[in-house]
């Protein structure tokens, strides 16, 4: 006797012979009876009989019950004719891709299926991701850079020493002005990704994981420069009416993949000079670290949209016509904005000389105008990747806001 | 003398006009869902939802309705009024049925004689399976019935009622309580009932439950909506979420070889008259 229960073939008399036996042994239908019966009848064809024994006393009575809201009959004290109620909920039912591969195209009906599942016919569509094709959200990079994402999760208050920096009270004023100026953009780089996320089907379920995480990380960058412009106590600095001119154009762009190639390709990839200057040249030990924690992130950022939008742009080489002209469309409108507030620029310079001396401001300067051309490098670097000639890289980075992000 | 003119479009566009009893808003997700499968297969078909099965049986057989979604209560009140009622369909799960009287575990009672001078729970005063079916058992033996009536007009549909005389047996304030063989094991599931905690000791023979019921003679439109129903798929994604809410895998054809028993339980106990008028005592639907 076993607790699992056991099933044989026998034969009974004529009027109630089954094709299969089982015994249920102790089990009720409160304690799991039904899983072995299950299990018995999942191996028969409809209409066969299948014999069931066992000594809790409501077995009898709860068989029937059981049967009948399941499409079987019982035509004598335990003797079941398998319905074919199960068999007919599967006609129809489709597996929603194959787990190791994603599919061109995600089918609505396939809803919140895990890929790879069956997915029995009916149920709502899932009408909300519009965002269902390959070419569109996919990149083979996707689950590797959500594997790093998640092993690269860091605590601001672990990662950080929060020691308030002793910097002169004119340089503080610079750092609090780049810090009022991140946080903005953070914010920006938040909400941006945020609109699309519940638009992608969830089949292509490690982009929406890497978003995910990337929002994570957005929420980590806006409170770690939040804290450092809070440190001293002091004010916080200028927001730009240009600069957030520049933003709202990232959060009017309703097409996902111009989002990303003006958000993460050319915003972040311009932000990962700006974070690495910062990392190098910050006058106090906690702006650094934070540069460096975040530049860190958001490499990750730029990685995927750069790997999604070269996988779009290889299958559909027109689309960049789409790029172009976005960036083109956001140049035009920012024309008449300010751009980056000189309050930011200026910051920036006093911040890289680390005091007030004008041999020092001409050192900061400097080092300015050499990040300014890191960044156009690095546009259009990232440009050319995605197939845009030397030339074409070159005067679409030139086009990119002033502002930066 | 002429015959009347034949009104084309009204004979073309008067929907066949089906009557349910609301025990539950998930009737409106049913019944509207019905209604637009069965347009889609080009029966016009609307329905109308009651408060009670009395007035709904009333105005079937006053012809106000074409078809009356009917309790087996409701089945036996319109047989009583109208002999020409027929049964056309039911569900798969509206066949054999049963009832139980169940103690507690630790009773001394073993069977219905025994209950005697005892304190047995049932459902509401119309429950052919919480109240009228399971009584019917204790024929002879001098109980008394404290009804839980919840849904009074429902004929039981309402599992209220049949839940509060489980609830009352396991504290203790009834010695059996009546219930169908369904919910005793909804009830151990749930919890209402302790597992292991019950002991029964009565079972009805099977008995028939619900169907759709028409009176007169036959007409196209019934026989299309019959055949309809006959011929709704469970492998169909848009109709099987409804028959998930009713409570079938398929519907068959109807009949009326399973009533006899509440027949028999409804002369017993007074329900309705032979001609089909309510003369339960104290039963305000």
């Amino acid at each position: 006797m076993t607790t699992s229960g056991s099933t044989t073939a026998t034969g009974r008399s004529p009027l109630t012979a089954t094709d299969l036996e089982v015994d249920v042994h102790s089990l009720g239908f409160d304690g799991g009876a039904h899983l072995l019966i299950d299990r018995a009848l999942g191996a028969m064809a409809p209409g066969q009989r299948l014999g069931v024994t066992g000594t809790d006393p409501h077995l009898t009575v709860h068989l029937r019950a059981w049967a009948r809201a399941h499409g079987h009959t019982l035509i004598d004290g335990g003797v079941v004719v398998r319905g074919d109620a199960d068999d007919r909920r599967l006609v129809g039912a489709v597996r929603a891709g194959t787990v190791s591969s994603v599919s061109e195209r995600a089918p609505r009906s396939w809803g919140l299926a895990a890929r790879g599942a069956l997915v029995e016919d009916g149920g709502p569509p899932l009408a909300v991701a519009d965002l269902d094709r390959r070419i569109e959200v996919w990149t083979d990079l996707a689950p590797k850079l959500y594997a790093q994402a998640a092993a690269g999760q860091w605590d601001p208050a672990t990662a950080v020493d929060w020691t308030r920096p002793d910097l002169p009270e004119e340089v503080e004023t610079a750092v609090i002005q780049v810090m009022t100026y991140l946080v903005e953009n953070e914010q920006t780089a938040l909400m941006v990704p945020a609109r699309f996320l519940g638009r992608i089907h969830p089949h292509f379920r490690e982009v929406m994981q890497f978003l995910a995480t990337q929002l994570a990380d957005e929420a980590r960058h806006v409170e770690v420069f939040s804290r450092r412009a809070r440190l001293s106590g002091r004010p916080l600095g200028l927001s730009g009416a240009g600069g957030r001119a520049s933003l709202q154009s990232l959060l009017d762009e309703p097409d996902w993949a111009t989002a990303s190639f003006l958000l993460s390709v050319l915003g972040e990839g311009t932000f990962l000079s700006l974070l690495a200057f910062l990392d190098r040249w910050a006058p106090d030990p906690v702006t650094a670290r934070i540069a460096h924690l975040t530049l860190q992130d958001e490499a990750r950022h730029v990685a995927f949209a750069l790997g999604h939008l070269a996988e779009h742009v290889t299958a559909d080489p027109g689309y960049r016509d789409r790029l172009r002209a976005a960036t083109e469309r956001r140049h035009d409108a920012l024309a008449h904005s300010s751009g980056l507030a000189s309050a930011v620029h200026d910051s920036l310079v006093i911040l890289a000389a680390g005091s007030w001396e004008p041999q020092a401001i001409s050192i900061g300067w400097n080092r300015v105008k050499r990040l300014q051309s890191e960044m156009d490098e690095g546009r259009t670097r990232r440009l050319v990747r995605l197939g845009f000639s030397d030339a074409e890289a070159a005067d679409l980075s030139a086009l990119h806001t002033r502002n930066f992000m | 003398m002429a015959p009347p003119p034949f009104d084309g479009a009204a004979a073309v566009t008067a929907p066949l006009l089906l009557g349910a009893v609301a025990y539950d808003p998930k009737v409106v997700t049913i019944w509207d869902g019905f209604r637009r499968w069965f347009a889609a297969h080009g029966l016009p078909f609307d329905y109308v939802l009651y408060s009670n099965y009395e007035r709904q049986v009333k105005d079937l057989v006053d012809g106000r309705i074409d078809v009356a979604w009917n309790s087996p209560l409701a089945w036996v009140r319109t047989r009583r009024l109208d002999r020409s009622a027929r049964a056309v369909a039911m569900r798969d799960t509206d066949r054999d049925l049963t009832s139980v009287i169940v103690v507690r575990s630790d009773s001394d009672v073993t069977s219905p004689p025994q209950l005697g001078g005892r304190v047995v729970g049932s459902g509401a005063i119309d429950s052919p399976q919480g109240t009228l079916l399971p009584l019917a058992l204790l024929d002879g033996v001098d109980v008394t019935v404290r009804r839980f009536e919840v849904g009074v007009g429902l004929h039981g549909d309402h599992v209220g009622g049949e839940r509060d005389a489980a609830r009352a047996l396991a504290d203790g304030e009834v010695d059996a309580a009546c219930m169908i063989d369904g919910n005793h094991l909804l009830f151990t599931n749930e919890g209402t009932l302790p597992t292991n905690g019950t002991r029964v000791i009565a079972q009805t023979p099977p008995y028939d439950h619900c169907n759709f019921s028409v009176v007169g003679p036959g007409s196209p439109l019934v026989d299309r909506f019959v055949g309809l129903l006959l011929a709704m798929d469970y492998a169909d994604p848009a109709v099987r979420p409804l028959l998930d809410l009713e409570g079938l895998t398929r519907w068959l054809p109807g009949r009326t070889s399973g009533y006899q028993q509440l027949e028999v339980a409804v002369d017993h106990f007074g329900f309705y008259d032979s001609d089909g008028e309510v003369t339960a005592d104290g039963y305000r639907p």
